[in-house]
């Protein structure tokens, strides 16, 4: 098991190395527009070019790609990622708690996509081409279409606004209550496609059939021998999943004033700032391979079928 | 103890439609050991799953009656139906590895059946699941228990589903080709083992294949399918000696048979006619040697009856047109 | 099939055109109730920006602080926003913004994607292993991530918006052609014309391509409307289309903040982008059924 899992990191470094490249093309083009963007209207424009060189020596902007590249790399691993130009301040001090806040939403709105995407999905397989199940995947195309930014808004509105149910600005944890149902519902759409199409899938396999022909009950079938092989199915899917959930947090987050990375990350964009975007980005990134990393090992611990020994 | 009449079942609806089963009627006595034998495309596996209502979409059973002990189980409420499923009637299937939940232990799967149907406690059922593994010849059944099916060869694979099959000691065994997908050297170890469970168990054994040495070397009586229909049907001892179908005879010349005459081994010319077609006269007529010979009109427009060569044996064929003719069952022939 | 069945069949299904051809697909397309719904509604989106100057019963950009927020009436169907302009005009010309964004977004996904897929598959094991570790970084990014990281290069626009979504989409397409490439290139008659001495750029223009067609449909049906609403959500954010452009994220971001006292003001664009995404993944649905023989 423990030499699988060292194979399976291995196999992530080159997509790691790729992430560190792209991240790193933000800084080599950001940092002129960053002080401009800092100094607008306030400087003239030798002093413009003046801050631009010191700026250029100071993140080593004068040294050739690659050198920049490694160093950029090393620091990273360090646990180093620069400073913010505009907060003023060493990036990583901003980020580690909002991380934690990101997490917990994704988290949360994950177990909410789960919980009611894969029902769903079991249900409309187990009654394919019934109304029920017609109706399950209406909705779960009206899922995949709504904007989370737009649905986030109308939930606000209805609970909030019309019903009074949550108030306007809540604090605690029903603060979490909105923006993770937000998340949570609309990642229950894809769920339960991918967790119908498994299921439908599995019955239609041999042992399926061979199981009904012991006598075994609708229910015992599909709860028994159907289920273990929906849900491994969904499984392989929720490290892609928790990805979406990441690039989704971006939007939500701006939405419900949620302080998490995404709110901070769509900001660092418009302010052009650079260690602060990068960052963002890399950590997004690293927690989206991470979870794929984890789901692959939890996967081949849990399905008898994986030889993880070879 | 059971009795299939007039059964059809179809695929599709309308005029695109397969007849895969097209008016079969059988009788099974307890326990003795039924072949059903044709070529691959003839309906007997279908037949099969007919028996215990596991056809799945777009197949449906339109017509007949499988009577268990009287009881229709075509009519059966659900309830019923499993309660006869494993209990009364078992079933083996052609993949042998495929039909195992590849996510479950060997073991676990065998206890199954005992632990929610036969009211064993999960220790019991584990115990007798361990002792049914080694009752068909699986070594080390304590552990082999443990296994799961993808750890398993397909032979033993197929001990494992007879094991499973049997737990409930039902009444009838209906097995489907069930060593079609086994090598060569496994495919006897495994009809012995069938052949020994169901004696010393007392269950009747259906067995469907397209092997009429399989017949002759496990049966008691044989029914040879084709194109959806018993074209014939009695005692092994009777139809190997001497076929009264042509059908049959051509079977028996394509295929080796231990213990009976043979000439040289010659296959049948042809191919099994479009089952979307409704057919004007026997099925086998456009293959038939016979007919050609004897030029007879009627094969071409007629579909011949049941005809009794001897007692117990039918065969529908207009060259046996001398012999009494059976009472066919009313919805055998619409 | 047999031969003598393909030979029979289609003279008995005379008056229907050929099982499998263009002119059978289409003919199905139009009897599926999903298609006809999405198709409808993206066709009058598609009017809509043609005839929008004629459509719309006002300029979508004056302005008049006279008549802010007001609620929808007989001259404002859908109300007006917060600095008075007529919304359901704004709807309207957005139509365009959101073909443009389509189009646009799709061409760059499938311009780049095809070309790669193709040399990737058709092409030497050299540069099939680049192009596959280079999709392979960026399919480690999600998807609106790697948008955003896009944008964060080339800086917030809506014309970087629409390159952003654009490039964000090459690797799914270059995947996708190059296993049709690879599949195709293994049939018999491939390997046929490649005895016969057609080279292979011959090979992969007169055989690879035609076939990579069907699947490619289907593919545009998956990743057009998340394309389009990945483009919505970087306007919403303030780093795609801006301030008076009558782009439907830009106007629903505009408005956020009248949540409470002109819901529709949001709900407008809201909607718009919801109904014109949900059409298109109606008609994907169709598409799929009557193109993807493995989904029904």
């Amino acid at each position: 098991m423990s030499r699988y899992i060292l194979r399976r990191l291995l196999m992530a470094l080159p997509v790691v190395v790729g992430i560190l490249l792209l991240t790193f093309l933000i800084q080599a083009v950001i940092p002129t527009d960053a002080v401009s963007a800092m100094y607008e209207g306030q400087v003239t424009e030798d002093e413009a070019a003046e801050a631009i060189a010191a700026m250029r020596e100071r993140y080593g902007l004068d040294q050739p790609w690659y050198v920049q590249f490694v160093r950029y790399g090393a620091n990273v691993l360090q646990g180093d990622f620069g400073e913010s130009i505009r907060l003023r301040r060493p990036v990583s001090e901003e980020i580690g708690y909002r991380f934690v806040n990101t997490l917990t939403l994704t988290g949360v709105a994950l177990l909410i996509g789960i919980g009611i995407g894969v029902p769903m999905g079991i249900i409309s397989a187990a009654k394919k081409d019934t109304w029920l199940d017609v109706g399950a995947m209406t909705v779960g195309l009206l899922g995949i279409s709504m904007p989370a930014f737009f649905f986030g808004l109308l939930l606000i509105l209805v609970f909030a606004v019309w019903l009074m149910w949550i108030p306007v600005v809540p604090r605690g944890g029903a603060a979490l209550l909105l923006p993770a149902l937000t998340l949570g519902l609309i990642e229950a759409a894809p769920l339960s496609r991918i967790a119908r199409s498994a299921m439908i899938e599995i019955l239609r396999r041999d042992h399926i059939r061979a199981a009904r022909s012991r006598g075994m009950g609708e229910f015992s079938v599909i709860m028994r021998h159907a289920l273990p092989g929906t849900l491994l199915a969904v499984m392989t899917v929720i490290g892609l999943q928790f990805g979406n959930l990441l690039g989704g947090a971006f939007i939500i987050e701006v939405i419900f004033g949620w302080r998490g990375i995404g709110e901070l990350g769509v900001k660092a964009i418009q302010w052009r700032d650079f260690a602060l975007t990068q960052a963002i980005i890399l950590i997004s990134a690293g927690a989206h391979i991470s979870a794929n990393l984890l789901v692959d090992i939890l996967y081949a611990w849990i399905d008898p079928r994986v030889d993880y020994d070879q | 103890m059971l009795e299939v009449r007039g059964l059809r079942t179809q695929f599709g609806t309308g005029a695109g439609a397969v007849r895969a089963v097209n008016g079969v009627d059988l009788a099974i006595n307890p326990g003795e050991v039924l072949g059903i034998v044709g070529e691959s495309g003839c309906g007997k596996t279908v037949l099969a799953l007919s028996i215990l209502r596991l056809i799945d979409a777009p197949g449906r059973i339109v017509a007949g009656q499988v009577l268990f002990e009287g009881t229709d189980v075509l009519a059966m409420r659900p309830r019923a139906l499993t309660a006869l499923r494993g209990r009364d009637i078992a079933m083996i299937f052609q993949q042998p590895k495929a039909s195992l939940d590849p996510l479950m232990r060997i073991g676990s799967q065998i206890a199954e059946p005992l632990r929610l149907r036969g009211g064993r406690s999960r220790a019991e059922a584990w115990r007798e699941a361990v002792e049914l593994l080694g009752a068909v010849g699986i070594p080390n059944p304590e552990e082999k228990a443990r296994a799961y099916p993808h750890e398993i060869s397909g032979g033993q694979a197929q001990r494992v589903m007879i094991a499973i099959a049997l737990a409930l000691r039902p009444r009838l065994l209906i097995a489907d080709e069930p060593t079609t997908a086994l090598d060569v050297t496994v495919q006897a170890q495994i009809l012995e083992l069938l052949r020994e469970r169901c004696r010393v168990l007392g269950t009747a054994l259906v067995l469907v294949t397209h092997d009429i040495g399989v017949v002759a070397q496990m049966a008691d009586r044989v029914a040879v399918m084709y194109a959806g229909r018993v074209v014939e049907n009695g005692k092994v001892a009777d139809i190997l000696g001497q076929p009264a179908h042509p059908y049959t005879r051509g079977l028996l010349r394509s295929a080796p048979v231990m213990g009976a005459v043979q000439a040289r081994l010659r296959e049948i010319p042809g191919g099994i006619p479009d089952l979307t077609r409704p057919l004007s006269g026997c099925a086998f007529a456009p293959r038939c040697e016979a007919r050609q010979q004897a030029g007879a009109a009627r094969c071409d427009s007629q579909a011949p009856p049941s005809f009794l060569p001897r007692a117990g044996w039918q065969a529908r064929c207009w060259l046996q047109a001398g012999a009494p003719q059976a009472q066919p069952a009313p919805e055998a022939w619409a | 099939m047999s031969l003598a069945q393909s030979v029979a069949a289609p003279a008995e299904a005379a008056p229907q055109p050929r099982r499998g051809g263009w002119r059978w697909a289409m003919a199905r397309l139009l009897r599926n109730p999903s298609a006809r719904i999405g198709g409808s509604v993206l066709l009058l989106i598609l009017f809509c920006a043609a005839f929008a100057p004629w459509v719309a019963p006002h300029d979508p950009l004056h302005v008049n602080t006279l008549g802010r927020l007001l609620p929808p009436s007989a001259t404002n169907w859908l109300g007006t926003d917060e600095v008075g302009r007529d919304i359901a005009s704004r709807l309207i010309f957005g139509t365009r913004y959101f073909l443009l964004i389509c189009l646009i977004a799709s061409t760059i996904s499938g311009g780049f994607g095809i070309l790669l897929g193709l040399v990737a598959g058709g092409g030497s094991a050299l540069a099939d292993t680049l192009i596959m570790r280079c999709t392979d970084m960026l399919l480690a990014f999600p998807y609106i991530l790697l948008v955003l990281a896009i944008v964060a290069i080339l800086g917030p626009s809506l014309w970087t918006a629409m390159a952003a979504v654009g490039i964000a989409g090459i690797p799914g397409y270059a995947r996708l052609i190059r296993s049709v490439a690879l599949t195709v290139k293994r049939e018999e008659y491939v390997e046929a014309a490649r005895a016969l001495g057609a080279s292979e750029a011959q090979i992969i223009l007169s055989t690879v391509l035609p076939n990579t067609i069907s699947p490619l449909i289907v593919y545009l049906s998956y990743a057009t409307p998340i394309a389009a609403l990945s483009a919505a959500a970087l306007s919403f954010l303030g780093l795609g289309a801006q301030a008076p452009a009558p782009e439907w994220g830009a106007m629903l971001v505009n408005s956020r903040s009248f949540l409470f006292t002109a819901w529709w003001a949001v709900a407008a664009p809201g909607l718009a982008i919801f109904v014109a995404i949900f059409s298109m993944n109606l008609l994907g649905n169709g598409l799929r059924d009557v193109l993807d023989p493995r989904d029904v």
